[in-house]
């Protein structure tokens, strides 16, 4: 509209848009659209607040989305007492139950497709061969078997490969990552090879059982075992000798290694911790990991090295990152009693733990995670907020949101109870100090205090 | 040497014994020792001659220069030491020297201690040549696993076959079966019969076929969606049109049926009237409707309603009068086929202001055809040249300019607000017909005439187009006006619209349906619409209208002026920052008691010099921040509900609070940064494949470890100085994965 004032009357100004077909027609249809953007900050103001209401609200829809328990495997008519990865096949996951049977699951259609009547007793141990072609289970019946992992032909009995029968128990079995070569632990440490009845060599340093042994998956001619007299017992294959020896405070129930790092192992110990041992410097661990309220039964290192998996006797399971000390997730659900054997699957999907009432279940290793094939927008999305929630980490109303969880009331009060405890003990440590000798009470670090000594 | 002393000693020995007499001789032997000693290549001792007095000559001319040193036995033994017989003796007197007492053997377990601890040295130095790439995979930005990327080999279906074999009853029923059907099991996996059915559709075929159903598919579903287009649409002119268009079609079937069967064309004459009939019959001009009543109720007080309800019922006379049909005169050519229909209608001569077009008469004769392109001929249309098939399309696109007109509309309008110019021309263009079609006047009235049936129709279609023009004209109307060169402008166009119609002619028939649109609105423009359309234009001039719309805009200003007076905002924000400054002001403590020291009591009031002395005066503030800015109001007080969302204390891996507030600041997302450093600003630490097995880490994807375990196990100690020179390739997992 013009004017008016010195314009010729009636004169009609029509103000239209007029843009350069260039800024937005795409040369060929295969081109992406030209979105044309303006960065300039001021046009874009408040930044920071801005994205921490998204990394707000991006916390909060983790927490929304978290349903991390996919579903429960059962068909065992005895607690699940030991499982095992099959080395080259995602979708399969083999377990041994306290009464003696094994079973092999299928994950993808969550069924059984196999059972086996392995042992008499209890299945102690079971481990894949690296290639996948066949199985091993020790039991209480002192026996350790190989069994073919495809199910036998029609007309075939089932019956395993080769059986060795022993003169003492055999409480667990790890086998060896590249070559035709196990480990079975029990009274001593025995390497075997597949092809021989007798084993190998027979490695002991002191009296007293073993209750697991694993194979290093990096650096193959390592092992690591625990016993019950609390120590941690490193050992060379090449060399057959032990290497050394670290007591703890309790008893340590079993440890795996890290598989990124070849040095780096985690021990399962019954004082409701964790620890992370470096093996050459193994007079402190490199992390004590503490949360569970009960013994911890049994550890996994995630395929990428970064977290791994703690199955308690506190009926929870719980997921560490490696470097931090406290956990990240606790799952639980009311159904699930003491949790035996936990594994984190070889994709880093998925986490399988296997309990005393037993079912094994299936659960989402990250709990929010949305699975199955994700749109590029939606990928981008997911990892901006990852970011957000990270760079926004510290600020009270985040934490605060993404530490949140419900607990069982067991747990809960177990928790506070613990750290009742803990203040007490600290708080009688500091008046024994205040009122004793200067340097007569020294200050231990929380490492430390659960190592009681380092054997060579 | 001691050889030679030896030696030596014999000769000083024989040289004392005959010392005067043969002083010739035992220089030779000098000589023969020094020979002698010079073979043995060893540089001789010089015996110590005497050159001056001394007290402790011996007579033996032996001196006592190496009186001090020890006679030591190996030195003595040193001569024989190549001579076997004697080398028993050495061994002897080496056992014998070097014997030592023997240590007590280790125990057991110190021994195992032993050998682990060289064990433990010895896997640790082992181990810790991963060192290097833990530290680095710790702190990759991003790790992508898995870090090897595995091919995967599909066995072909025949070799998985072979190795299998049918065990179970059911199987080899299965198996038994599929014999009987002689289904192969092996190689080339396909029956006979399929084989046959294969061979006996070839590809070409099967294809060609395939494209037969494709395409009619594809029309089917063509035309299903023009239909449900086609009955959505709303416009009732529109559907009128098209009613309009099948009857016509159904004419000219017609037509073509009563040359081929005339049987059957009378049969469909008496439908046709039937159907005309009804038309007539319908109470369309009867004063039934809403508007019709509304206008009775209207007609005592006004007289317009009064005039537009009589103007209906003589509408509905006319309609209602017997129509009789005849044959015009200027189509002789079929007159027996006009006479099986029983009426015929007078040839009504046509006036522009009131033309019924019931009263205009029969159906169009095919005869008329031939004469209307005659007369477009005379008029040097440019269809000069077309055949008669081009004109019955030119018939049909009647309609389908009727169509047009409906989206030229829509586009007219739109394009007003695109382009003025444009618009101006398109429109000029539309208006250059006009004249022409002054001059084919005549043809005009002949056509409508002959036309017939059509009349109605087409006189509703001149209604149609006496509002187009003049709507266009208005536009034009307003730009005149407004340039005051009426003149001019108008003429400019007419001219670009006949240089059009030139090219067009050039162009010829092979033209599309665009060049098109012309030549049938030229058909469809009358003189009658031409001269209704000047008539309106020049009544209504739309020119007010823009002036209204201007004078709506001042108004509004006041409006909003007017609507908003009570409100200064800029004054309401003065006193706002006024009160924020002294609200900032320290208060002034007042430590003053009243009645201490002095008369207390209602109506009395501490001593001045009391007050002067009690009231404390705080130092005044700091100056404000927002002491230069007058637009802004700046509160330094603390706010609680913001507090509860910021960070109280200096999270742990930073040092300084600048480190933690730069990490804050900076945005990583897509409003504030380009995709690409998007991106890269929010990569995910660890990459996971969905579906693929992350095998732990080996020696052989780590390139600094892989090169180490090729070169040996000398290699130990040169590993660290060797990654320290090429930490640039890091075994991270992402650059081995890529």
């Amino acid at each position: 509209m013009c004017g008016g004032g010195g314009q010729p009357a009636g004169r009609m100004r029509v103000k239209v848009l007029s843009r350069n077909p260039d800024d937005y027609v795409r040369e060929t249809k295969l081109d992406l659209q030209r979105v044309p953007r303006n960065y300039d900050p001021v046009l874009h103001p408040f930044e920071v607040p801005r994205e921490y209401t998204r990394a707000l609200n991006a916390t909060k829809l983790e927490r929304v989305f978290a349903k991390p328990f996919l579903s429960s495997l059962d068909g065992h008519r005895d607690g699940v007492n030991c499982m095992a990865k099959h080395p080259k096949s995602l979708s399969t996951v083999l377990s041994g139950a306290c009464d003696g049977e094994v079973k092999i699951w299928n994950l993808t259609k969550r069924q059984c497709i196999r059972t086996l009547q392995a042992h008499e007793g209890f299945v102690r141990g079971i481990c894949a061969r690296f290639c996948g072609t066949s199985f091993f289970t020790v039991g209480d019946d002192k026996t350790v078997k190989q069994w073919k992992m495809e199910s036998p032909e029609y007309g075939e009995e089932e019956e395993p490969i080769h059986t060795i029968l022993g003169k003492t128990v055999y409480t667990g079995i790890d086998h060896h990552w590249k070559e035709a070569v196990f480990a079975t632990c029990g009274h001593q440490v025995d390497i075997w090879d597949e092809q021989r009845t007798s084993p190998m060599c027979s490695l002991t340093w002191g009296f007293d059982s073993i209750s697991s042994v694993k194979f290093n998956p990096i650096e193959t001619y390592l092992l690591g075992s625990c016993a019950s007299d609390r120590n941690i017992v490193l050992y060379d294959m090449r060399q057959s000798t032990p290497l050394k020896k670290v007591i703890l405070k309790m008893r340590t129930n079993t440890l795996c290694w890290n598989p990124m790092e070849a040095f780096i192992f985690t021990a399962a110990n019954e004082d409701y911790n964790l620890y992370s041992f470096d093996m050459r410097f193994l007079a402190s661990p490199v992390m004590v990991h503490m949360d569970h309220v009960s013994a911890v039964l049994d550890v996994d290192y995630s395929p990428t090295g970064k977290e791994f998996v703690s199955a308690s006797f506190d009926k929870s399971i719980r997921i560490f990152p490696v470097d931090k000390g406290h956990s990240r997730e606790i799952y639980h659900t009311k159904r699930m009693q003491h949790v035996i054997t936990v594994k984190w699957t070889s994709d880093n999907k998925y986490i399988l733990c296997g309990s005393d009432e037993m079912n094994i279940r299936l659960w989402k290793a990250n709990a929010s995670e949305k699975l199955g094939v994700l749109t590029p927008r939606e990928k981008a999305a997911m990892n901006y907020n990852q970011k957000l929630k990270e760079k926004f980490q510290y600020h009270p109303q985040i934490k605060r949101i993404a530490r949140h969880r419900h607990l069982p009331k067991s747990i809960f009060c177990q928790v506070k109870e613990q750290r009742i405890m803990k203040e007490a003990r600290r708080r009688k440590e500091q008046n024994r100090r205040k009122h004793s000798k200067p340097g007569s009470v020294p200050f231990v670090s929380e490492k430390k205090k659960h190592i009681v000594a380092v054997v060579k | 040497m001691a050889e030679e002393d030896w030696l030596g000693v014999e000769a000083a020995v024989s040289a004392s014994e005959d010392e005067g007499a043969e002083e010739d001789g035992e220089r030779r032997h000098q000589q023969l020792l020094e020979a002698v000693s010079s073979l043995s290549g060893q540089k001789r001792r010089k015996l110590a001659e005497r050159t001056e007095a001394s007290v402790q000559v011996s007579e033996f001319n032996v001196s006592c220069k190496g009186a001090g040193e020890k006679l030591v036995l190996s030195e003595l033994l040193q001569p024989i030491k190549a001579k076997s017989a004697l080398s028993s003796v050495k061994k002897e007197l080496n056992r014998v020297k070097q014997k030592k007492a023997v240590e007590l053997p280790l125990s057991k377990e110190e021994a195992e201690r032993v050998v682990r601890e060289a064990a433990y040295v010895r896997t640790s130095k082992d181990v810790g040549k991963w060192q290097q790439v833990v530290l680095q995979n710790r702190r990759a930005e991003q790790l992508v696993f898995p870090m090897k990327q595995e091919l995967v080999a599909v066995a072909p279906l025949e070799q998985v076959v072979s190795a299998w074999k049918a065990r179970t009853p059911l199987e080899q029923e299965i198996f038994g079966l599929l014999h009987k059907t002689q289904q192969p099991i092996t190689d080339p996996l396909l029956t006979p019969q399929e084989k046959a059915s294969l061979q006996a559709m070839s590809l070409e075929e099967a294809r060609r076929r395939r494209a037969e159903l494709q395409k009619a598919r594809v029309l089917q579903s063509y035309y299903e969606a023009k239909a449900r287009r086609e009955k959505k649409i709303k416009s009732k002119k529109y559907h009128r049109v098209l009613k309009k268009s099948k009857k016509r079609k159904a004419l000219k079937e017609f037509e073509l049926l009563r040359k081929s069967d005339p049987e059957a064309a009378l049969a469909k004459l008496e439908e046709l009237e039937q159907l005309r009939m009804e038309e007539r019959m319908s109470l369309k001009h009867q004063n039934k409707g809403k508007w019709a009543r509304s206008r009775a109720i209207m007609a005592k007080y006004d007289l317009e309603a009064r005039k537009a309800m009589q103007e209906q019922l003589a509408k509905n006379k006319e309609l209602m009068q017997k129509v009789r049909v005849e044959l015009p005169e200027e189509e002789p050519g079929d007159v027996p086929a006009e006479d099986l229909v029983s009426e015929s209608v007078p040839a009504v001569p046509v006036d522009a202001s009131g033309a019924n077009p019931w009263m205009l008469g029969k159906p169009s004769s095919p005869a008329k055809e031939p004469e209307v392109q005659e007369d477009l001929g005379d008029v040097t249309e440019p269809a000069v040249a077309e055949s008669k098939e081009e004109m019955s399309e030119e018939e049909m696109s009647e309609e389908e300019a009727l169509l047009q007109d409906f989206e030229q509309k829509r586009h007219v309008r739109r394009q007003q607000a695109a382009s003025p110019e444009l618009q101006g021309a398109d429109m000029t263009e539309v208006v250059s017909e006009l004249p022409e079609d002054v001059s084919v006047d005549p043809i005009c009235t002949e056509e409508q005439v002959s036309v017939g049936i059509e009349q109605p129709s087409q006189a509703q279609e001149e209604l149609l187009l006496l509002e187009q023009p003049s709507c266009v004209q208005t536009m034009e109307d307003i730009e005149a006006l407004a340039s005051e060169e009426r003149a001019d402008e108008q003429e400019t166009p007419v001219a670009t619209g006949t240089e059009k119609r030139v090219h067009q002619q050039e162009q010829g028939r092979a033209e599309d349906r665009q060049a098109k649109k012309p030549k049938a609105k030229k058909t469809i423009i009358s003189l009658q619409a031409v001269l209704a359309g000047k008539s309106q234009e020049i009544q209504c001039p739309s020119l007010p209208v823009a002036v209204e719309e201007e004078e709506g805009g001042f108004d509004q200003r006041g409006v909003i002026t007017e609507a908003f007076a009570g409100d200064d905002v800029v004054a309401d924000f003065r006193r706002e920052k006024r009160k924020a400054e002294q609200a900032g002001k320290p208060q002034p403590v007042n430590l003053v008691l009243p009645g201490w020291g002095e008369w207390g009591g209602t109506g009395l009031r501490p001593s001045k010099k009391k007050m002067k002395r009690f009231l404390l005066k705080p130092p005044p503030a700091p100056p404000r921040k927002d002491q230069h800015l007058p637009h802004v109001i700046m509160s330094e007080q603390r706010n609680i509900h913001a507090a509860a969302h910021q960070v109280s204390e200096l999270p742990f891996p930073f040092e300084k609070h600048q480190q933690f507030e730069r990490s804050i600041r900076t945005p990583v997302g897509p409003t504030w940064n380009t995709q690409r450093a998007f991106q890269k600003l929010t990569a995910p630490r660890v990459v996971t494949r969905a579906g693929h097995i992350i095998q732990p880490i080996s020696a052989e994807n780590v390139p600094s470890l892989a090169a180490a375990a090729s070169s040996g196990a000398k290699a130990a100690l040169e590993l660290a100085p060797k990654r320290r020179e090429q930490p640039s390739c890091p075994p991270c997992p992402r650059k081995r994965a890529r």
